[in-house]
Formats: C-alpha cells, structure tokens, sequence
C-alpha cells in the first residue's frame, strides 16, 4: 500500500519536473531546430517550421558570409589562453596559502576577492584608454590579459578551497623522507591536486568563454569572440533567423557539453566555497 | 611545522598573483577618481582641466541617472525575486525522487551556459518579436493583437530574460544545499507529527537561509554589471526606460566620450557595488573560519 502511494507520487513528480525542465530548456531546443532549417521557414509558425524541410544551408552560410570560424578560434584563445596563464599564476599561490598558511593569509584572500567585486564599468574608461594608447585594443593579447585578471581571483579561491581538503600530513611524511620542495610539488601534490585543477580550469574556460563585458568593449573585428561576433545580429539586414540559430547553436554546443560536466564545481566555484 | 625557510617560498609563491591583482585594481582605480575630476572629452584632447566636483553634480542630478538607478534597482531586484523563489520551488521539486533525474538537471541547468549575447537575441527574436517570434505566432493564433515586450515593456522584458540566465544557478545551489540535509532529522520530524508545511518552515528553510544568502550576493554582484543584455536587446531604449547604471555610463564614456562625467559614474557604481560587497565578503569570510 505505502508502496503504491510512492510510485503515484513518483510519477506526479515524474511529470512536474519533466515539464519544467522541457519548459526552461525549450528556447535552446528551439534554436537548434530552427537552425536546420531554411530562412524562409524559421519565420514561419511553429507548425509548418516542424513540418518543414530539414537543411544545413544556414551553417554553410554562417562560415561563408562570416568567417565564423575565426570567431570560434578567438574564442577558444581567448578562454583557453586566459585559463592556462591564471593557473600559472594562481596554483603556487594557492598552493602556498593552503600549505602554509601565515597570520594574513585570510586577509590576503579575502582582499582578492574584493577585487572581483569592483564594478568593470568603474574602471572601463581607464582601461579602455590605457588600451588605446598601447594599442592594445581589439586584439588578443590584450584581451587575454584582461581575462586572466578578471578571473584570477576566482581561480585563486578554488584552488585553495580544493588544495586545503589534501592532508597536510602527506607532505610532511614526503618532507621528512628528505622530498625537496620541487620533489614535494612535482610527485606527491601535483597527483592529488590534479582533480581540483580540472575542475577550476574547466570552470573557469566556461566563465571567460561567456564573459561579455570586456569582450563587447574592448574588440572590432580582428579579435572579437563569439560574444562580440553574435552581438553583431542585433542590427541585421533581412531575413536571419535560421543564420542566427546556426551561430547560436555553434557557439554554445561546446561549452554546454562542458558545463554539464562541472556542474558540482560549478557550485563551489561560484559560491566561493560557501556552498559545497 | 613550516620554517622559516618554507616560509619565505610560500611569500614567493604569492607575490605574483598579489602584485598583478594589486595593479590591476588600484591603477584603473586611481585613473578613475582622477578623471572624475576633470573636464576631459575625447573629442576634444588637449582640453583637460581640473574641475572639482562638477562632473559629479552633473551626474548625480542628471535625471537620467535616477532612471538609471531605479532601473538598476528594478532589475536586479525583480532578477532576485523570480530567481529566489522560482529557485527554492524548483530545488524542492527536483530533490524529490523522480524518473530522469539526471536528464531533467540537465536541461534546467543549460540556460546558465548560454552566453548573454545569443540569450538576449533568441528571446527578443524568436520569442519576443510581434511578427515573426513564438509568443506572436501564438497571440494571433488565439486571435489576439501581438504584444511588442521590448518597446512596450523593455524593463520587464530584460528582467524576464536575466531571470532565465540566472534561474539554474539558484536553483543548483539550493538544489545542493537541500541535498547536504539530515534526512534523518526530516523523519524525526515526520514521525513527531510534523506537517510537510512545518517541516518545510522549521527545518528546511533555516537551513537554506545560508544558501538563498549567498545566491542573493553572488547574483546582485553579477546583476549589477548586466551590460550585454541590454545592449543588443533595446540599447537602453525607449529613451532611458531600460538603461541601468553600468549601460548609462557606457554610453557617457564610450558613446559620448565624456571622460570625466563617465568617470564620475563609475565612481558612484564602485560605492554602490561595495556596499553589496561588504556583506558578502562578512559571509564568506565567517565560513573560511568554519
């Protein structure tokens, strides 16, 4: 009997959240089947569109008229570059922080958290024209840079929330076994923390392939990424559904795949360990 | 123990993330105070002078920084509300067993993965546009006369697209911290006679209230900043109906190259994001003591 209750109350359950689910997700659905279809049918009603011919005309398009590809590898560049140089920076930070810690070491952390909470537009102008006088705008470089500063903190923080859950006991087993500092980081903590690692890197690849602030401002043409390149459709000219599904779609895919793969760090990371 | 020797590594270790950090936020800072006291325009260079509070008088009167900052507070506000709400409901639902679980986590988190330029331009095209958008195909299918929501209701209209972006991400981290919840102390209460409502007040909510915190800081941080949204949506328009703070003082710097009044303007955004801040960081800073 009670067993019977839980089943019915399953199913309930089965159905709500299925429909929320389909609900939230749809405009993702929708793009992606818009952008197999021609021009003259995306516009069409949600009927004849389903009932209309299937075609990849529009992926054709997008790389032909757009250069959609070189977008796509500022992108990758842009997020991958930025990530790679935060962790140089960031794991002998983090690393120091949580293994031996000093009197100011949450002051220090807490003050770089602070510096994420700077509004950009404050420091926009200054930026921008410090940008322009070393020609820094519209190029990667630049961007790059930008990037990593904006998310170092960031990474700093995960880091550190993950390296402090490795027993300290195991480096000063290694260190009394007479393992020299490098020793020490190179064979007992780089495979312990490598987890922790991906998984701020994984994140923070996500975060700077979204960020659309400093991307929209600082770029033209040359280095603008896909933030900057779909911007671009707010003005077009004639008919571009199915062209905007198809950038849309391209531009997304692979960092949804992503993002489902970090969706637990993802808290972490976010919450600044607040949340595990 | 460390000695002195690890010691003085570990500082080694540091510095470089101290120092670039430390430059890049008290250089563009210090730059941002000085120009806010300057006449200075782009267009016209060699003309810069020291003006004293002027561009902030010009700013803080301007009628169009109260829109703005009401705008400000409306959206980050109304994100906040649906997102909260709409966040706990959804937590609860997808914390009880069900069929799919995996695939229905799945498609509720994506938006969150979506960058806010292709979000913006699905929902004011596929969706929002009178014509030829979702939501007009069906009012004309039901007879009725198709609602233009960015001219005639821009605000809300952004407020509804920013809620969609940031709705996973309440709800992902109220899910998780549901998830972290003594079952055993949920059927002690059940056993006791507890109602599902009085379990719901008595037992979840003071153990969400950590986690709905922390999701209100976190997004009011973000929510601050929403610039791209806006930007290829309406462009702040009609006249100043969607324009937040962060939009105003773009157009100031970049658009009008006013320097100085745009400097101004980001001043008066970096008080009022550290205000925020303040008690965000006295959260986190109590659980790195934990």
């Amino acid at each position: 009997m009670a067993r019977a209750v839980t089943n019915r109350r399953k199913a309930i359950v089965t159905v709500a959240a299925w429909l929320v689910g389909i609900a939230i997700f749809f405009p993702i659905l929708w793009i992606l089947i818009l952008s197999f279809k021609s021009e003259g049918d995306a516009i069409k009603t949600p009927i004849e569109v389903l009932t209309s011919n299937w075609t990849l005309e529009s992926y054709h398009t997008v790389q032909e008229r757009s250069d959609y590809f070189r977008h796509f590898l500022n992108s990758v560049i842009l997020s991958v570059g930025s990530t790679v140089i935060g962790l140089i920076i960031a794991v002998p930070a983090a690393w120091a922080m949580a293994f031996v810690p000093g009197k100011r070491t949450k002051d220090v952390l807490m003050w770089m958290l602070s510096t994420k909470m700077l509004p950009p537009v404050g420091v926009l102008v200054p930026i921008y024209l410090i940008f322009r006088d070393l020609g820094l705008l519209d190029s990667r470089v630049g961007l790059v840079i930008v990037l990593t500063l904006i998310n170092l903190p960031i990474i700093i923080w995960m880091l550190y929330t993950y390296f402090r859950e490795i027993p300290g006991e195991i480096l000063e087993a290694a260190r009394m076994d007479g393992a020299s500092l490098k020793n020490e980081i190179l064979y007992v903590l780089t495979p312990m923390a490598v987890p922790g690692i991906a998984s701020t890197m994984l994140l923070n690849i996500i975060l700077a392939w979204n960020e659309a602030f400093w991307t929209l401002n600082l770029t033209a043409a040359k280095a603008a990424p896909l933030t900057a390149f779909i911007a671009s459709y707010s003005s077009p000219e004639g008919l571009f559904y199915a062209k905007l599904s198809a950038a849309s779609t391209m531009a997304i895919a692979p960092i949804l795949i992503m993002g489902w793969f970090s969706q637990k760090q993802l808290v972490r990371g976010l919450t600044f360990g607040a949340v595990k | 123990m460390a000695t002195q020797h690890s010691r003085a590594a570990a500082r080694l270790m540091i510095s470089p993330a101290v120092l670039l950090l430390l430059g890049w936020m008290i250089v563009p800072l210090v730059m941002t105070l000085y120009f806010s006291f300057l006449r200075y325009n782009l267009l016209m260079p060699g003309m810069e002078e020291f003006t004293g509070w002027t561009n902030y008088r010009f700013f803080l009167t301007d009628p169009a920084f109260f829109d703005a900052l009401g705008n400000t507070l409306l959206l980050v506000g109304g994100v906040l509300l649906i997102t909260v709400i709409g966040g706990t409901l959804l937590a609860l639902l997808l914390d009880q067993p069900f069929w799919g679980q995996g695939v229905v986590r799945i498609m509720v988190i994506a938006p969150f993965f979506v960058m806010p330029t292709v979000s913006a331009l699905v929902w004011k095209n596929m969706f929002m546009n009178p014509v030829n958008g979702l939501f007009g195909h069906f009012a004309h299918f039901l007879g009725l006369e198709p609602y233009d929501f960015l001219s005639q209701a821009p605000l809300a209209s952004i407020i509804f697209i920013v809620s969609w972006q940031w709705l996973p991400f309440a709800t992902l981290i109220l899910l998780t911290a549901l998830q972290s919840l003594d079952q055993e102390q949920l059927e002690a209460a059940e056993m006791d006679g507890a109602s599902a409502l009085s379990r719901f007040y008595y037992i979840m909510v003071p153990h969400l209230s950590r986690a709905i915190t922390v999701v209100i800081l976190i997004q009011t941080i973000f929510l601050l900043s929403i610039f791209a949204e806006i930007l290829v949506t309406t462009a702040g328009g009609p006249g100043t109906a969607s324009t937040n703070l962060t939009y105003l003082i773009y157009v100031q710097s970049l658009l009008q190259f006013d320097v100085g009044g745009g400097s101004a303007g980001g001043v008066v955004a970096i008080i009022l994001a550290n205000i925020v801040a303040i008690f965000l960081m006295r959260m986190i800073g109590k659980n790195l003591d934990a």
